[in-house]
């Protein structure tokens, strides 16, 4: 469990070729019996693992899909404690590892500890924070530590190479590189410079590298994924989610995977 | 008492603060926090600054000697530090000046900025238009209707004001909008953000140049009664003015201080803005201080009257001086500051603005419980011709009310 099953996880399917392929999914958006129902039907989608976004009243790094998701997942009554627990129920019928994302706000006040304890209790296996960058990460980190939970750092385009050098030695289970200078969502196309700073990103880090942020078809995923490891997918997936069109999510993960 | 030196490296006010920001902002960050120490080690760049202060922004603004409120409260001398008075109308454009000029020396040409009632995205307006700076104001819908004037008003300074919608459409998703373009366009603009909040180095870099204030008030206050006030009240929301007012006089324990929040239709009630009183410490908007949230950590809509004061969050060193107690924080309702907005207006001929009129109000309470040989000043943060129409309505729906 934790930070040892999804590094190993990724490491095999890594092994076979293929690149990894993280779909996020807004916890509660749907109605909260819909969240072990869609980690189920990603994990038979072929996803490598899932992120599962806690909603969070001011998320600050996302564009609007994610955000009116959050919003629908808040007034469905989705809160960190109730995601927990559904998680938990599943536990032993899943095999995909399970990544939380979410903001720091709410872990704060479930208490650092308590968290870390809950989420080795409900088989989480890695944690991503968006807001915290590494200057305010040392009591979180030291909590995700002690309960064997991956905690996976972002790398930015924007952080100078002994910043992006630090993250990528440091990130546990894999490395996030935000693939944008920007919020979560659609982008027509990713600049030069990004595969460039993929390939740095892989050089360094020990884990895999993942690219997320903007990434929308399965080309865009297939081009940046001959740069590292592998693609983390967001609103593109929440969206199809909210239209109701699986087909088009299984289409997405499978025309990424299968090249 | 210790000599004061926070924010210390790591932007902290004791635990408060710090930089809860997304890893992409974070070089923009430590950019800013590096222009801003070597700005201040730059004679050149302090004498601009004061340049305009003087010159264009018309400092140093008066402390006024208001006589007949003094009288009719029958306590001690009140003097009211003129804020209101500066260009533009409050004290916002001690910051935005400051701001905008380390923008040209950060080689950046475009500025966003939020705002609540408005008096910020005018002064950013204001500078961005005397510099050449290009400008975009966030703005939520509600405020977008109770302030239509400021909106007017920036978009004739050249500055495009774009509306939000999500959440309250108030000044924390105006926030939240405007840290989102920062992060989409962080290469070529800088944040001006308007109060002593956000991530470090800002509350440190708005404090600052607020400081102003408390500094001119200082030594004002000692050229006019040989002496130090007893006790100095301004507003809080984000709590710019009233950080700015207090720091030069934090070392000064005979001086008593007190940060006035919006309690809204009151503390006890869901519609309020009183941060200290009714919420608890977390994060929000890159820095760790007081909010208004729910046991589950997400961010509560504030409410009060005055827009400017209509955030859940304050300034992380706010939360700093409320824990050790040396300000205290109390609150005054809608009505209260409604009435203290008249008060003022027939006994001064000062219209305030709302969120002064909070200031105002608490003085008077204060006021009863002080001696004639005693001082106290109010901080007249802002001019309240942008809430005459406001105010108007609210009078004639009250008065209607109870006929």
């Amino acid at each position: 469990m934790g930070k040892h099953k999804l590094e190993s996880t990724l490491e095999k399917i890594k092994s076979t070729g293929k690149p990894l392929f993280i779909p996020y999914m807004m916890a509660g958006d749907g109605g909260i019996d819909q969240i072990n129902e869609r980690i189920h039907f990603l994990e038979e989608s072929g996803a490598s693992a899932i992120e599962l976004g806690i909603p969070f009243s001011d998320p600050v790094a996302d564009g609007p899909v994610i955000q009116d998701a959050g919003q629908r997942a808040l007034a469905n009554g989705t809160t960190l404690k109730i995601v927990l627990e559904e998680v938990r129920k599943q536990k032993d019928s899943r095999n995909i590892p399970i990544i939380l994302m979410t903001y720091i706000n709410p872990i704060w006040n479930y208490g650092y500890e308590q968290f870390a304890k809950d989420c080795d209790a409900a088989g989480v296996d890695g944690i991503i924070i968006p807001d915290i960058p590494m200057e305010e990460e040392v009591e979180i980190a030291a909590q995700l530590s002690a309960s064997g939970i991956a905690f996976i750092r972002l790398a930015a385009m924007t952080s100078p190479d002994e910043r992006l050098e630090k993250i990528a030695q440091t990130s546990e289970g894999f490395l996030y590189a935000v693939s944008v200078n920007g919020t979560t969502g659609e982008r027509a196309q990713h600049e030069e410079r990004t595969l460039s700073y993929l390939k740095k990103l892989t050089k360094q880090s020990k884990v895999p590298v993942l690219a997320g942020f903007g990434i929308s078809n399965p080309e865009q995923a297939k081009s940046l994924a001959a740069y590292c490891d592998g693609v983390i997918v967001g609103s593109k997936i929440v969206d199809f989610f909210h239209q109701g069109n699986r087909g088009e999510i299984e289409k997405l993960i499978g025309d990424t995977i299968h090249s | 008492m210790q000599s004061y030196t926070f924010p210390d490296k790591l932007g902290k006010y004791g635990e408060f603060g710090g930089r809860y920001v997304p890893e992409l902002l974070m070089p923009a960050v430590l950019e800013l926090e590096e222009a801003y120490e070597a700005a201040r080690k730059d004679p050149s760049f302090e004498a601009e600054l004061n340049n305009y202060l003087t010159e264009y922004i018309g400092r140093t603004t008066p402390l006024y000697e208001a006589e007949q409120l003094s009288k009719h409260l029958g306590g001690p001398k009140i003097y009211l530090k003129r804020e209101d008075l500066n260009h533009t109308g409050a004290h916002k454009i001690n910051n935005t000046i400051g701001q905008a000029l380390l923008t040209l020396r950060m080689g950046k040409k475009k500025v966003v900025a939020e705002t609540g009632a408005g008096q910020h995205g005018v002064a950013t307006a204001t500078v961005c238009s005397l510099l050449g700076l290009e400008c975009i104001v966030f703005m939520g819908e509600e405020d977008i209707r109770r302030q239509k004037l400021n909106v007017f008003r920036m978009e004739l300074l050249g500055a495009k004001v774009v509306g939000v919608s999500q959440g309250s459409g108030t000044l924390k998703d105006a926030v939240n909008e405007a840290l989102r373009y920062w992060v989409n366009h962080v290469d070529d603009t800088h944040y001006i953000i308007g109060s002593v909040v956000g991530p470090h180095p800002f509350p440190r870099i708005v404090r600052d140049f607020q400081s102003v204030i408390g500094s001119e008030t200082r030594q004002q206050s000692l050229e006019k009664q040989g002496k130090l006030p007893d006790a100095i009240v301004a507003c809080v929301g984000g709590g710019s003015n009233a950080m700015g007012m207090f720091y030069p006089f934090v070392e000064d324990t005979e001086v008593a201080l007190y940060g006035v929040e919006a309690a809204g239709k009151g503390v006890d009630t869901n519609e309020h803005a009183a941060t200290l009183t009714g919420g608890s410490p977390g994060m929000l908007h890159g820095t760790f201080t007081y909010l208004l949230q729910d046991e589950d950590g997400q961010i509560q809509e504030a409410a009060s009257i005055s827009a400017g004061l209509d955030y859940p969050g304050i300034g992380p060193e706010h939360s700093y001086l409320h824990d050790t107690g040396r300000v205290a924080y109390p609150s005054i309702t809608d009505e209260e500051a409604l009435e203290a907005f008249q008060l003022l207006a027939k006994l001064e001929g000062i219209i305030p603005a709302l969120e002064s009129a909070h200031a105002v109000a608490y003085a008077c309470k204060l006021a009863k419980e002080m001696s004639p040989e005693q001082s106290l000043v109010i901080c007249l943060s802002g001019r309240g011709d942008k809430d005459v129409e406001q105010v108007k309505a609210k009078l004639e729906e009250d008065s209607n009310g109870k006929a």
